[in-house]
């Protein structure tokens, strides 16, 4: 096998093969194509009339030929070049990257669960209706709010569920509104869902504790604001004291309170969202509840609503009938009435539900509520041991992640993200960078619940002793030139924007269009 | 309890080192509620296995049971190496690929499948996956309405329910038209005499939801001379093995539903959406996209680029709000792909084709059973002489799962309700079509 990139390859030079040791070097599947090999045997068919209508696709699709071997190694060479949870330790703020069980995939996988078809007919589908009532019932009491909706695909899908649940509501009632307000540490998913909704959006500031500040929500207020959008806890770390204060000003104003559940993996099993007056909120089971978040997605964002929104909830829901579980699927009929629609093709996402509901058996309410205090107990322990060299943003308690900016390394020449690409060298994933947009080079850390004492004391110690080494001032350099130790160095990134190569082609591929 | 590596000593000594007393204190800022929840304490595994399993057993596995079930969703078989390689914790486990030095198996696989996905579509370039087949269709139509600076959209007929209605509900506050055509489960609507100049795309699916294969390549071409998108669904991605691609014939933008090639149908998600455009649409793009670059060393590497269109950076003007997609089944559905091969994947799609035909055959000379379409894939519609839905109920009880009714979508068109979508794959044996024709016969 030949390697296409061994020629420029200055450090990997050093072998003939390109590989180095336990360091594989993989070219992409197209490289290592042999023509007529396939990595399944398939009988031939049967017969060859056909109904095509002379559509029969006229030439080859391009695709390679891999024999199994072949591809079983290519991927497991690969997935060697990935950083994950079940390697390491992996703080990216506002991401809750916890320990995926693996009964969860063992259950998302009994043929009764993962071979069952969206349309089968209800009286063969009891158990998946009832599968999705109980995890319905699980996420409504530990939110304490009456409905929910749970076909959204992702946390923004839900964020654009509880949006046209407003708007519905709103519309319903008189008019729709035209503003959708979002503090400026919101998640960058809360403006982009808001203007899908059809909503103008406006930034509420902060008030110097890295909270809402209360009175300019107030003041800003008024006949034509929809919603108020706001993480809780928030993109700081913090709880939003004043949820509360917020909810009624907002409520008092014909507004709805529409909470971004992002972090709800601070307050599980600790309060629920009717004793803070929220409308509506999405819950991420790629987070929360431990969907493993596989290199990103499928996620899951079901999204629990309050009275006044409960009846424009979309399609599909699980109802009780006279012959069992039923599937409401249908906008503007029976207990659909007033649903807004449908945002997500079939029944949700059933195998991500699964895996869930499995996580939070496991758990249980008891169990719930020790995930919450280990995950904040984990935030404080590093907020308090790295403030020893770090800037923490923000003084006092966190919630489940601590919030750092890079006022240490003021004068140091050493960015954020060179402190960043460090960490890497030191077998650690990053925390989220540069955001919050709130203060300046941000670092979010979320260890989450399922990290030892001892992992975040490695893990300090290793933070400090870079934190040490940047004030020096004597090794500018290293920071500059992390990572050094992993399958590649720093990449190009303007380059890749500049001149888009976003497939593999034989030929040199023709430049995009600025 | 097992998934949680604090111990009672641990706890005490970090909460010494924060300087409070007790977990609860770290919690003061909240309201006092102290809620109590209806939900059982935890459990072990073997309880929870026992929990999870009782639903199963309540459920009728399609693996259990002759099945002609599609409408979008399709059973194939999938090699044991498949789910073994999706199971790497290193792939299972890694979030979104923000550090690219430590993520090049997600972003190369994923550079891989965008181009898989433009080779079998006959697209210039594919994104990284949407959610699923439904909301990318909608995405597709905002799309073609950002490129065109138009607003109008006309939806056709034979196009999925579900992704009509995604798209009717996704896109209606934002001051766009969207025009959905009477179901067409015999083929026969016009779309070519509603091309204007006002319109921005207009949305077809090949193969149709009734099942008819249709040549998009006039429709394309007048669409073209109006300075109009042509946006092609593609609901069973096998089929792209076999007939002449969307993009061959002239579709601007392809989407399509990938859970067939991915794995098992787990009651219809998590799916993926796939995401295919002309090279000069990139930037009008939704959802993310995987770049070639270099890396300091000069080495080939890969990025996420053109982030400007999301939702992170360009906030409410953002070209979607997607952000967590479907990047997992995206793996499962490319690493499926390489398994098979071209020879692999062409042959895959004949055996379906094939075992369709056979199946249309068997079928069609039962009195009263009427194929739809002329031409077809792997599935297609059949008239009944009574109720689709009451035939389908009486075979479940059969054990036998005959298909899906089109009225389970479209209740409220009287005309449909003997209208019954019957699919065939390569899992679909003699002794399955066997089953069903003898069950036609009983119960028509």
């Amino acid at each position: 096998m030949t390697n296409p990139n061994q020629k420029n390859a200055a450090d990997a030079s050093q072998t003939v093969s390109g590989h180095r040791g336990l360091s594989f070097e993989e070219a992409i599947i197209f490289e290592i194509d042999t023509p007529g090999s396939s990595a399944v045997d398939l009988p031939e068919p049967e017969h060859d009339r056909d109904r095509l209508g002379g559509l029969r696709r006229r030439g080859g699709v391009g695709l390679p030929g891999l024999s199994e071997p072949d591809v079983v190694r290519h991927y497991t060479r690969l997935s060697q070049k990935n950083y994950s949870i079940d390697s390491g330790f992996y703080p990216l703020g506002s991401c809750t990257m916890k320990h995926n069980p693996r009964l969860n995939e063992k259950m998302a996988r009994l043929p009764g669960l993962a071979d069952i078809h969206p349309f089968q007919p209800a009286s063969t589908a009891q158990g998946a209706y009832r599968l999705m009532d109980t995890l319905a019932h699980w996420l409504k009491e530990l939110t304490g709010l009456p409905a929910i909706a749970l076909s959204p695909a992702a946390g923004a899908h839900g964020e654009l569920c509880g949006l046209m649940c407003i708007r519905a509501a709103l519309e319903a009632s008189g008019g729709a509104r035209s503003v959708v307000l979002v503090p400026e540490s919101a998640h960058g998913t809360n403006p982009a869902t808001a203007a899908i909704c059809g909503y103008a959006v406006e930034s509420i500031p902060g008030n110097g504790n890295g909270r809402v500040d209360l009175n300019a929500l107030k003041e800003r207020l008024g006949p034509d604001v929809a919603a108020v959008m706001i993480t809780n806890p928030n993109t700081c770390g913090l709880f939003e004291t004043e949820a509360k204060e917020i909810a009624d000003a907002v409520h008092t104003a014909g507004a709805y309170f529409y909470m971004d559940g992002a972090n709800f993996n601070a307050i599980v099993g600790r309060v629920t969202l009717a004793e803070l007056g929220v409308d509506a909120m999405h819950i991420n089971l790629h987070k929360t509840f431990s969907t493993p978040h596989g290199g990103g997605g499928p996620g899951a964002g079901p999204t629990v609503l309050s009275e006044a929104l409960a009846a424009f909830a979309p399609v599909p829901f699980v109802v009780h009938g006279p012959r069992g579980l039923a599937m409401a699927e249908h906008a503007g009929q029976g207990e659909a009435q007033h649903s807004f629609g449908r945002m997500k093709g079939f029944q949700g996402q059933f195998g991500v539900f699964v895996r869930a509901l499995a996580y939070m058996m496991s758990f249980g309410k008891d169990g719930l509520r020790q995930v919450s205090g280990d995950a904040v107990l984990n935030a404080n322990y590093l907020r308090v041991r790295l403030s020893e060299e770090l800037t923490a943003s923000y003084d006092g308690i966190c919630m489940h992640e601590a919030l750092f900016d890079d006022r240490f390394l003021k004068d140091t020449g050493i960015t954020t993200l060179d402190f960043a690409k460090a960490m890497i060298d030191e077998g650690f994933h990053p925390p989220t960078t540069y955001f919050p947009l709130v203060v300046h080079g941000a670092l979010l850390m979320e260890p989450t619940e399922t990290e030892s004492k001892a992992t975040l004391d490695q893990f300090c110690e290793s933070v400090l002793a870079l934190a040490r080494k940047a004030k020096r001032g004597d090794a500018v350099d290293d920071f500059k030139n992390a990572p050094v130790l992993t399958p590649r160095r720093r990449l190009d990134e303007t380059q890749a924007a500049r001149k888009p190569v976003l497939r593999w082609k034989p030929m040199p591929m023709p430049q995009a269009a600025e | 309890m097992r998934y949680l590596p604090l111990t009672e000593a641990d706890r005490g000594a970090m909460l010494s080192t924060i300087g409070v007393d007790s977990v609860d204190a770290l919690f003061s800022e909240l309201p006092t509620g102290d809620p109590s929840f209806d939900l059982p304490d935890h459990q072990g595994e073997l309880e929870v296995e026992r929990a999870l399993t009782a639903f199963a057993r309540e459920n009728l596995s399609c693996a259990d049971a002759p099945s002609f079930l599609g409408a979008g969703n399709y059973r194939h078989h999938t090699p044991a190496s498949l789910d073994y390689l999706i199971q790497r914790g290193e792939f299972l486990t890694a979030y979104t690929p923000y550090q690219p030095e430590i993520s090049q198996g997600t972003l190369q696989t994923i550079f891989e499948f965008q181009t898989q996905v433009a080779l079998m579509t006959d697209m210039e370039v594919a994104n990284a996956s949407m959610y699923d087949g439904a909301t990318g269709c909608a995405e597709a139509a905002a799309m073609a309405c950002r490129v065109t600076k138009r607003n109008k959209i006309l939806v056709s007929g034979g196009v999925h329910p579900h992704y009509r209605d995604v798209t009717q509900t996704q896109l209606k506050h934002i001051g766009l038209t969207i025009e959905c055509l009477a179901p067409d489960p015999i083929g026969i609507e016009d779309l070519i005499g509603r091309i204007d100049d006002d319109l921005a795309c207009v949305v077809v699916q090949n193969p149709g939801f009734f099942g008819h294969l249709v040549d998009l390549s006039p429709l394309a071409e007048e669409c073209h001379s109006h300075g109009v998108l042509l946006v092609a669904c593609v609901a069973e991605p096998v089929s792209l093995g076999l007939v002449t691609a969307p993009g061959t014939m002239g579709a601007d933008i392809v989407v399509g539903e990938g859970q067939s090639l991915a794995g098992p149908s787990s009651f219809g998600g998590p799916g993926v959406g796939l995401f295919a455009t002309r090279e000069k649409f990139i930037r009008q793009m939704p959802g993310r996209l995987c770049g070639e670059t270099t890396d300091e060393d000069g080495r080939r590497g890969f990025v996420l680029t053109l982030s400007t269109r999301e939702q992170h950076i360009r906030r409410e003007k953002a070209t979607s709000n997607i952000c967590t997609n479907s990047g997992l089944i995206a793996l499962a559905f490319s690493i499926h792909m390489t398994l098979l091969g071209e020879e692999g994947f062409t042959k895959l799609a004949a055996i379906n084709h094939a075992n369709a035909v056979t199946l249309a055959e068997r079928i069609g000379v039962l009195a009263g059973v009427k194929v739809v379409p002329q031409n077809f894939f792997n599935e297609f519609a059949v008239t009944l002489p009574k109720p689709a839905a009451d035939v389908v109920d009486e075979l479940a009880v059969k054990g036998i799962l005959a298909g899906v009714p089109a009225s389970r979508f479209y209740p409220q068109y009287e005309e449909l309700s003997n209208v019954l979508l019957v699919a065939a794959t390569e899992m679909t044996t003699e002794a399955y079509m066997d089953a069903l024709a003898a069950g036609f016969k009983k119960v028509l």
